[in-house]
Order: structure tokens, then sequence, then C-alpha cells
């Protein structure tokens, strides 16, 4: 392929050869892998196979539909049905009920709270309300299949880089585009580009971010399972830009299972011929290995990473000097996150404009969020920047599964801070949240309810950081620990007053000395829970915590669970009467929470 | 370390042959490959004792403080051998606030051991680690490589008994 009419002739080809037939989109992402959607997989192709039906239905092993949740799912098309909660026995309904008698299997489907089913994701508003770019391919196509990726336009923005544009138009449009970095900083990607590539030398790299750190988001990790082509041909368009010859992806150890499909798409675009020596028959030779983290979140600052694909401790590095001045091999290198890349194909396609006619003033594109916690629809979301919390949370999210109150959102991992209820119709950009005193962060969103102790969300961050602190610099080292320390101490019952100035005190001096970004932000989940939460510290600090479980007589059907569980024997009641916690005996073991089927035992 | 003699008679020699034909047949700075070499040892032999380390550490012509300062310094190396079993409760957030440290904690008492502490009998290691990525399926153990999605506290008996034989369940 030298030039773009052979490019488009062959993708043409491809599109010709996919005959529309009847079409399972089973979800293999690792949420669903790991409920065996192999498995069912297997069956339903053994069970098509046995049928002689290969011609006629296609059983395709796509990345994640984003609904987790209630996976494994399955989309079958074209009759527009969504299975959820797929297990292995159900295969032989869905064959012999659905594609053999053409009769939905209803139980498979999603149910609303007055009973009825839905039969379409496109109905849900889970999926209605979403836009994707980032994630436009992701269980839309086998990721194995280079074949299906060029169908839909796969490696056309490479081929018009090469043949039609100079580096320097190809950066010009990144910036015009208004694409920020998705990795936490959102530095503008084209202003990055420009700087690299303006630096005189003869060996440049490329690097991609997916090191993931923040625990409890897995958007970079869907997006490399679900469509890792995009991201080659992205760091090849980003090498162009540059005038780098090598590129790397750092990816973190514990996804280990996410690399096969990787490493298969950089054969597969070797043996094409869109990565190695004279790609499109230009002069631009480039090519892109794998290199494994080995568990440390400091890992995912752009220094500290360069460091350890050096094959040294991941300790950072003080800026300047950027990377994109010296960074690894002490060469000129950009470093970007893994959804920032997958942005840049798409740009080149449709243009700056229809990508900045995304979002808001500064913030353009839409950004990609992990949403877990106590919240309905767990899974991936992509929206337009802008969008509201509200939004994502109760019309995406479908608000609390039991519909208990919500009490606030942690965004930005360790390094964020909670967004409580009074903003959660802010639209969500980089500048409204700085505004606030949060931040975007990479994108993991996590619900928690009235239920939720944010003491206890601090000490649980502050926990982590402590430990995942490199030791380079002392206020970082000492000062998490003693942070942590204060936290232990507050929730054991164990703290005074004092504690509070304390905790604050300190938390400003790690911030404001640190060398890093992990330092500098570590503090920022306590003093965020401590703005917005306040009288939980108070109540630990002055040890006015009601620490005892209770159970409500107006919900307590005298069911007897709690007393059955106690393992303190400490529940006094009779059946069909309301039951008592004897709240001196009470070791706050939770056993009782959990049994109670009407909730009516209520956590301190 | 880098004096020491190094005795390799507690490793298993077919899995050292295996270990120096993969370092043999990588390209590019011994140095920069160290991580990877690394990763490949631990998958071999289970864990990095010192000895291996040493070895790692001429194969590759870096020094043994070298080796074992990154051995070290990432949370994924282990120097002391593990279970049978390794039994791995994510604590990322999302686990997190669904009572992954409750789970935690039963397994601990079931097994009677310590976090990172391989039990007496030699079958578990239980750690806790960041988010797999299977976050919809929160809280989620490991056991070797098999997940476990939406595990309850009131689970755990039966999982952790299902593995207690010593055949894998
Ligand atoms: C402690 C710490 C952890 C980070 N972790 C990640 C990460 O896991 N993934 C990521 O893309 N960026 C992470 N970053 C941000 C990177 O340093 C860097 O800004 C980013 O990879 C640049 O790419 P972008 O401009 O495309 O966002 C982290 C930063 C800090 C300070
Ligand atoms: S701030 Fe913390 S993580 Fe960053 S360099 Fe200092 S000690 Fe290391
Ligand atoms: S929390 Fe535990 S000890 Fe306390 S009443 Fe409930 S079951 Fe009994
Ligand atoms: S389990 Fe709940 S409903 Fe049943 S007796 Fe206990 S508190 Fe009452
Ligand atoms: S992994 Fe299947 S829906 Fe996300
Ligand atoms: S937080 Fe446990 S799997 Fe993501």
């Amino acid at each position: 392929m030298n030039d773009l009419k052979a490019y488009l002739e062959k993708r043409d080809a491809l599109r010709a050869k996919t005959v529309p037939r009847l079409t399972l989109f089973c979800c293999g992402g690792t949420s669903c892998l790991s409920s065996a959607s192999d498995v069912i997989i297997e069956l339903l192709r053994g069970k098509v196979e046995a049928h002689g039906l290969e011609a006629d239905i296609d059983v395709k092993q796509v990345g994640c539909l984003r609904l987790c949740g209630e996976g494994p799912l399955i989309f079958v098309e074209p009759d527009d049905i969504t299975y959820v909660q797929v297990q292995v026995e159900d295969v032989d309904d869905i064959f012999t009920q659905h594609i053999l008698n053409k009769q939905t299997v209803e139980r498979l489907l999603v149910t609303e709270p007055d009973g009825s089913w839905v039969s379409s994701y496109r109905e849900m508003p889970f999926y209605k309300t979403q836009h994707r770019i980032a994630l436009r391919n992701c269980g839309e196509i086998d990721p194995r299949d280079i074949g299906a990726y060029i169908a839909r336009d796969g490696y056309h923005a490479l081929a018009l880089c090469l043949l039609e544009q100079t580096p320097e138009q190809v950066i010009e449009t990144i910036k015009q585009s208004g694409l920020r970095g998705r990795g936490g900083g959102g530095f503008p990607t084209g202003l990055k580009w420009a700087y690299t590539a303006a630096v005189k030398s003869e060996e440049k790299y490329v690097i991609c971010n997916a090191d993931e750190g923040d625990p409890g988001a897995f958007m970079d990790r869907s997006i490399i399972e679900g469509d890792p082509h995009s991201l080659v041909e992205a760091m090849t368009i980003a090498a162009y830009a540059i005038g780098a010859k090598q590129g790397y992806i750092y990816i973190r150890a514990e996804y280990a299972i996410s690399i096969e499909p990787l490493k298969l798409a950089l054969d597969k675009a070797r043996e094409h011929g869109f990565l190695g020596d004279n790609i499109f028959g230009t002069t631009f030779c480039f090519d892109i290995d794998i290199k494994l983290g080995a568990g440390a979140f400091v890992c995912g600052e752009e220094t500290a990473l360069i460091r350890s694909m050096e094959g040294h401790r991941g300790e950072p590095d003080k800026k300047p000097p950027f990377p994109s001045e010296s960074g690894f091999r002490d060469k000129p290198t950009s470093v970007n996150n893994v959804e920032t890349f997958v942005n840049v194909p798409a740009i080149i396609l449709n243009g700056a404009a229809w990508f900045a006619s995304y979002g808001t003033e500064k913030s353009k594109g839409t950004k990609v969020f992990a949403l877990a916690g106590n919240i309905k629809n767990i899974g991936l979301v992509e929206v337009p920047m802008g969008t509201t919390f509200n939004e994502i949370i109760y019309e995406i999210g479908g608000g609390h599964p039991e519909g208990k109150e919500i009490k606030g959102v942690q965004i930005g991992g360790p390094s964020g801070g909670v967004i409580t209820r009074d903003y959660f119709d802010t639209p969500i950009d980089y500048d409204s949240l700085t505004a606030i005193g949060a931040m975007m962060g990479s994108g993991g969103m996590i619900v928690m309810d009235e239920d939720t102790d944010m003491v206890e969300i601090a000490k649980f961050y502050l926990d982590f950081t402590q430990e995942e602190s490199c030791g380079k610099c002392t206020p970082c080292r000492i000062g998490t620990k003693r942070l942590f320390e204060i936290l232990e101490r507050l929730t054991s019952m164990q703290g005074e007053p004092s504690d509070l100035d304390k905790l604050e005190t300190l938390a400003r001096n790690i911030q404001a000395a640190s060398l890093c970004g992990l330092g500098q932000s570590a503090p920022n989940p306590v003093l965020s829970t401590m703005k917005y939460f306040r009288e939980e510290y108070e109540a630990y600090a002055y040890r006015t915590k009601k620490t005892k479980y209770t159970i409500d007589p107006k919900k307590c059907i005298g069911c007897t669970k709690c007393a059955r569980v106690c393992p303190v024997a400490c529940i006094r009641g009779v059946v069909r009467e309301v039951h008592i916690v004897e709240e001196a005996e009470c070791i706050a073991c939770g056993a009782c929470y959990d049994a109670c089927p009407v909730d009516a035992v209520l956590r301190p | 370390m880098k004096n020491k003699i190094l005795d390799i008679s507690s490793l298993d020699r077919a899995l050292l042959d295996q270990l120096d034909t993969y370092i043999k047949n990588l390209e590019g700075d011994n140095e920069e490959n160290l991580i990877h070499v690394l990763h490949r040892a631990q998958a071999l032999f289970g864990h990095l004792p010192h000895n291996l380390q040493l070895y790692v550490a001429r194969a590759l012509n870096l020094s043994g403080a070298k080796v074992n300062g990154v051995v070290t310094f990432y949370s994924f190396f282990n120097e002391e051998p593990t279970g049978k079993y390794v039994v791995s409760v994510c604590m990322g957030t999302a686990c997190f606030v669904k009572g992954a440290d409750k789970v935690l904690q039963k397994i601990l008492d079931i097994i009677g051991t310590k976090k990172n502490e391989m039990s007496a009998d030699g079958l578990f290691t239980v750690k806790d680690v960041r988010c797999i990525g299977a976050c919809g399926l929160a809280p989620v153990v490991t056991i070797n490589d098999k997940v476990y999605g939406k595990v309850q506290v009131n689970d755990v008996e039966t999982l952790i008994g299902r593995y207690k034989g010593g055949q894998s369940a």
C-alpha cells in the first residue's frame, strides 16, 4: 500500500467482504471474561458449527460493552437485542430459542423496577446519553482482527498524515482541536508534540503511558483490550509529527492478560506495513515495543515511568527539564496517555473543528469515566466534556442501586478530591473542576452513599499513598505516614480535637514541599473530605462517634436472621417482633447488617 | 552482594536453562531489560530469592546491589516464597467501597495467616492488590489466575474451603 488509493481500495474490499448476517457481539472485556464469557463464546461457536451455520451467524468476541456490572453481556444484531448477566447455562436458550426459533429470551433482558423488560441497549439511558469518540471501536470490532479495524477506516488517518500532510500540519490540527491530556494533567497535546518536535535530535521517542495507576479505574485497559489498533495508529501519527523512530507502551504488570491482544495488534500492524520501515512507501520508519511495569503507582508519573523503562527504581526526577527536551535515554520524548492517543485518528479524519464542537470552551471532546461504587450502573461512560455529575450519576448511572442517598463522588483517585451533592450540577471539565477545588484526574469516578464513612475513605487513600511514596523526598515519605497515623488514631477513637489542626497543617506542608505530583496531591483526599464533611472528623476527634450497630424498630420485621449470625449473640428478640442490639456487647462486626433482608440494621 | 559466591544449588537447573534462553534472545541494553528478566524469573520460580537475583545480576553484567534495589522497589516482585495459592484481594477503591477490607480480614482469619506471609502449610499467601481492572465485579478476589467477583464476607468460607485440600478447585 504505497498511496492513498491503494489504501482505500483495500478498505473498500474489506467492507464489501463483510456480509450482513446475524451477529452476536459477546463481551470479552476483563470483567466479563472473569465471569466466564470466554466459555460462553466457545460454547456458542460450537453450537453454530454443529448446526453448520457458520455462514449465517457470526459469534464475535469484542471489547468491553461498557455496562460491566451487568456482565457478561451479549448484543444481538440486527435483532437489536441486549442480553445481560448471561451464564454458561443460558447458552442453550440463546441458541435454541433466539437463534433457531427467533424468540427473545426475556429473562436475560434488563428488568426495569416496574418489572418490564428493556430489549435493546439503545433504549437504555445508560447508553443513550453517552457519546463515543475514544471508545468508537470498543465493542464494535474483534480487536484481534485488523481487517475489521481497517474496514472502519483504520489506518486511514495515518495514510493521510504520511502521504498528504507535513508533521507541522499534523501538529497544527491537534493544536486546533483543543485536545488536552487525559492522563490527569490536562496539558494541551498539540503543544507537547510541538515542543518535542522543535528539539533537534537524531533520536526521539513516543511513549504511551498505560500504567493506569488510579485504583478503581479501567478506561485505558478497556481501550487497549477493545481497540488496540487505534493506539498503534495514533502513536505512529505522533511519531511522524515529532520525528521519532521508536515508541514504547508502558503497561502495568497487573494487566498481563491485556498484553496478548496488544502484542498481536503490533504483529499484525507490522505484517500490513503500518509499522516498520518505509510506512506507506514513504521514508518514515517507526516501531513500537512493550515495556512492563512492576507494581508501583509512582511509575505513572512520566519522569518515574522513564526511569523505570531505563531499568531503575522508578523515582521521579525534577522538572524541568521536561521529557520533551530530555526524556528516555536523555532524548526528546513525548509521553501521552492511552485515551489521549486514541482521540488522534478521529481528529485527523474528521477535522479539528469537528472535535472542538464537543465540550466546553477550554475542554474539548469527550472524557471516558470508569463509574463504580454505590451506583446502579457500573461501567464505562464516555460523555462530552461539560456533562454534569447529576447527568452521569442519575441518568447514566441510574442512581443508587437501593435508592439510598448519594453523598459524594470521588474523582481523580488518590490524587483527587470528593465532590459533594451541592456541586453535582457542575459541568465536568478541567477548569470547572479546578475551580471547585477538585481535579479531572484520569477518569476514575467512585460514587459513595450515605453509609460511607468519609474519614475511612480518606484513611484508605492515605494508606495507599504512604505505601506508594517512593521515599525520595522527606515531606512525602514521612508526611503521608503521619497523616495516615493521625487518621488511624481518629478512626480507632484514640484521637483528640487538636488532631484536626494537625491534619490540616501537615497536609499543607506536604503539598508545598513534595517533589512530584504524588506527594503534592496526596493530601487532597484529606483536605477535601475535611472541608465538606468536617462533622464526621469532629465526631471522631471528640469521640462522639456512634460505633455500635443498631436496629431501626420501624423497619424490623422480626425475621431473626441478624440474631442467628451475630457471633457474640448480642441481638435479642423473638420471631416476628422487633429485635434489639445490646450495644455494650456488640463488637461491630457488621454481620447483622449484611444479613438483614429489609435493611433494618443501621451502621454506626 | 557484589563479591558473594553464587550458590545456585537450590535453584532448579531446568528452569535456569529456560531463563538463560530467554536472556540470550533479548536484544538491547541489559539494564533496560532487567525488569523484563525479573518478571520472567519470577514467573518461572514463583519468587526471587537472593541467589536468583545474583544469578540475574551476573547474567546481565549488573551489580547485585542494583538488581536488589530494583526488586525491592517494585511491589510486584517477591523475595519470599509464596504459597501454592496466591489469594489476591483487590483493595482498589471500587472494591473498597463495597467492603473488600472485610473480605480480606475474613480470608486472613480463615486461613490463619498474616498479609504477605505464607501460611504454615505452604498452601496460601494472601495479598492485597491494586485494581485489577474488573471493577464491575467488585469486590474482586483472585486465586492464582482465577477471578472471583462480587465476593461477600459470607462466601469466603466456601471459597477458601475449595482450595484447602490442596488440589485446585
Ligand atoms: C503520581 C502520578 C501518577 C500518575 N499516573 C498516571 C497514569 O497512571 N496514567 C497516565 O496516563 N498519567 C499518569 N500521570 C500523569 C503523567 O505524569 C503524565 O502527565 C501523562 O502521562 C501525560 O499524558 P497526557 O498529557 O496524555 O495526559 C500520573 C502523574 C502522577 C504525578
Ligand atoms: S513526592 Fe513522594 S513519590 Fe514523589 S518523589 Fe517525593 S517521595 Fe517520591
Ligand atoms: S455488628 Fe456484629 S456483634 Fe454487633 S450486633 Fe451485629 S452481628 Fe452482633
Ligand atoms: S434481620 Fe433485620 S428484619 Fe430480621 S430481625 Fe434482624 S433487624 Fe429485624
Ligand atoms: S467488560 Fe463486559 S461490559 Fe465491560
Ligand atoms: S477496584 Fe477492584 S477491580 Fe477495580
